[in-house]
């Protein structure tokens, strides 16, 4: 018997307990949420705020499943974590006692500093306790500002939008995300916003947010332009919850240290999702991610080992897909080029290796809504952005991953004009 | 042009008709979209947790949940169901 304890309910701690349960059936295992909603999707948030999911839907986990699972979850915030007693205390006093202890407590949303930021009407998305209150909020408000230049921004923008609020959407940057989208995607983005009755400010900072009676009442801009809302909501980028491990001396940068067993540098503590650090030993450093599925692999490879079974985990080509103002949109490998101008820290969605842009040339087709990029190596494709018609992404992420030769067709898909969904088509 | 547009009509329903829904679980947030607009209440999220096609007595291959996910982890698979093999 092991006593296994999990700290979060999100998906790489529920991950982690089915893969402990598939080795382990009978030991005790604590899965302690702080969370009062336990595990729901959390990328689900967005499309409960636009309005097409109710929120019952969002708890991917039945009555069975947690039966099956025969974990026992237990609300509660882990105030201090001993690793000489192998003990945890919880807010309320009582102490919970482990032999192998996963940490997953994920990230959480960056907060704005700002004059005015503490007013009513505020708005961050990041647990459905923001997403309820957004909702409530956007009853109330004909009219939002929102700001960030991530996935989630985008995300409050068109939610916000879809519940007939008017949009102010200030960005920072001179268009949207350009450290992954190239120009023409972004303007693409940018229309079919601007469609949907959507206002943009490029190059734009919230300077302040005013109130009335403490209620949200307008923002100040940087330029000194003042507009009138009655909600604000941002979204600017999220931090690793490292405090807990940090001062119970676990080695942390942006997030936990972990070699690629989810090893801690404490003995029977591992780390997994978005609160991991993870070794990558082909590029020997670190790597800090905050995709849902990369958590799930993290969490499931840290069960097997907490269970025993030694299981690397191997950092899979970047990958990600969301759906940009309506248009699904697959990011393969390396596509962006440069700082992030407007995401502070690590963006939801965002990924440290999309940074760093090798010498790469640009092949592209598109045709209104479909579009397909290509990062072009030598020898490889790099990286890929399929939006709208998603054909060829399943395609593209194995030619990255397995770094398929593309000589025979390179010359070709560089040509001018080239029709360069045929081409994959053909090689395929 | 015209008969273009009819082989590709041809192509999608024959999908829909002799295919199955199969998910890629990487690209699954189990959000649970799919699963909320399934005319027949299966789970097809439960599905594509497990990476497991929609073999479901009662699925309609109706297509709601492929043309509803806002991250395109479904799409229709042919089956070998109605071939001469599987007759």
């Amino acid at each position: 018997m092991t006593r296994y304890v999990i700290i979060g309910s999100g998906v790489a701690g529920v991950a982690a307990a089915e893969a402990i349960r598939s080795l382990d059936s009978s030991s005790p295992l604590t899965v302690l949420s702080e969370d009062p909603f336990g595990y729901y999707s959390r990328p689900g948030l967005a499309y409960l705020l636009s309005g097409e999911l109710d929120e019952k839907l969002l708890y991917p986990y039945q009555a069975q499943d947690y039966q099956r699972l025969g974990a026992s979850f237990q609300r509660g915030r882990v105030a201090r974590l001993l690793p000489d007693e192998k003990r945890l205390e919880l807010d309320s006093g009582e102490a919970v006692y482990y032999e192998r202890l996963l940490i997953a407590s994920g990230s959480q949303a960056l907060r704005l500093k700002l004059p005015g930021a503490e007013l009513a009407g505020v708005h961050k998305l990041d647990h459905l306790g923001d997403a309820r209150r957004l909702i409530a909020s956007a009853r109330r408000g004909r009219t939002a500002v929102v700001t960030g230049g991530g996935i989630t921004a985008l995300e409050l923008v068109e939610g916000l939008a879809a519940r007939h609020v008017r949009v102010h959407y200030v960005l920072r940057s001179a268009r949207y995300w350009p450290n992954v989208l190239d120009e023409a995607e972004s303007r693409i983005i940018e229309q079919r916003l601007q469609h949907d009755g959507v206002v943009l400010y490029h190059q734009s900072e919230l300077k302040e947010i005013n109130g009335k009676n403490g209620q949200v009442a307008g923002v100040t801009l940087t330029s000194g332009e003042t507009l009138r809302c009655e909600l604000v909501a941002y979204a600017i980028g999220i931090a690793a919850r490292t405090e807990l491990a940090q001062a119970a001396g676990i080695a942390c940068q942006r997030g936990i240290l972990v070699d690629e067993y989810l090893r801690t540098n404490l003995h029977d503590i591992y780390a997994a999702g978005d609160v991991a650090q993870v070794y990558d030993p082909a590029a020997g450093k670190y790597n800090l991610d905050s995709l849902w599925p990369f958590a799930r692999q993290q969490g499931w490879a840290a069960g097997l080992n907490m269970a025993g079974c030694a299981t690397a985990y191997h950092k899979a080509v970047p990958f990600n897909v969301t759906r940009l103002a309506g248009l699904t949109t697959t990011i393969i490998g390396t596509v962006g080029s440069g700082a992030d101008e407007d995401v502070l820290g690590i963006a939801r969605g965002d990924s440290e290796t999309w940074r760093q842009l090798p010498d790469a040339i640009v092949a592209q087709d598109g045709f209104e809504v479909n579009r397909l990029r290509l990062m072009l190596g030598e020898k490889h494709i790099l990286g890929a952005v399929v939006m709208g018609d998603q054909k060829f992404s399943t395609l593209l992420q194995g030619m990255v991953r397995d770094q398929v030769d593309i000589m025979p067709i390179r010359a070709r898909l560089l040509a001018t004009g080239a029709k360069i969904g045929d081409i994959l088509a053909e090689f395929a | 042009m015209l008969k273009k547009l009819f082989t590709h009509e041809t192509k999608r329903r024959t999908s829909m008709v002799k295919g199955q829904v199969t998910p890629d679980p990487t690209r699954c947030v189990q959000c649970g979209i799919c699963s909320y607009n399934c005319p027949v209440s299966i789970d097809v999220r439960r599905h594509a947790w497990e990476g497991q096609p929609v073999v479901h007595s009662q699925c309609l291959t109706c297509g709601e949940c492929v043309k509803r996910c806002p991250r395109g982890v479904l799409k229709f698979e042919l089956t070998n169901l109605f071939t001469e093999a599987g007759r």
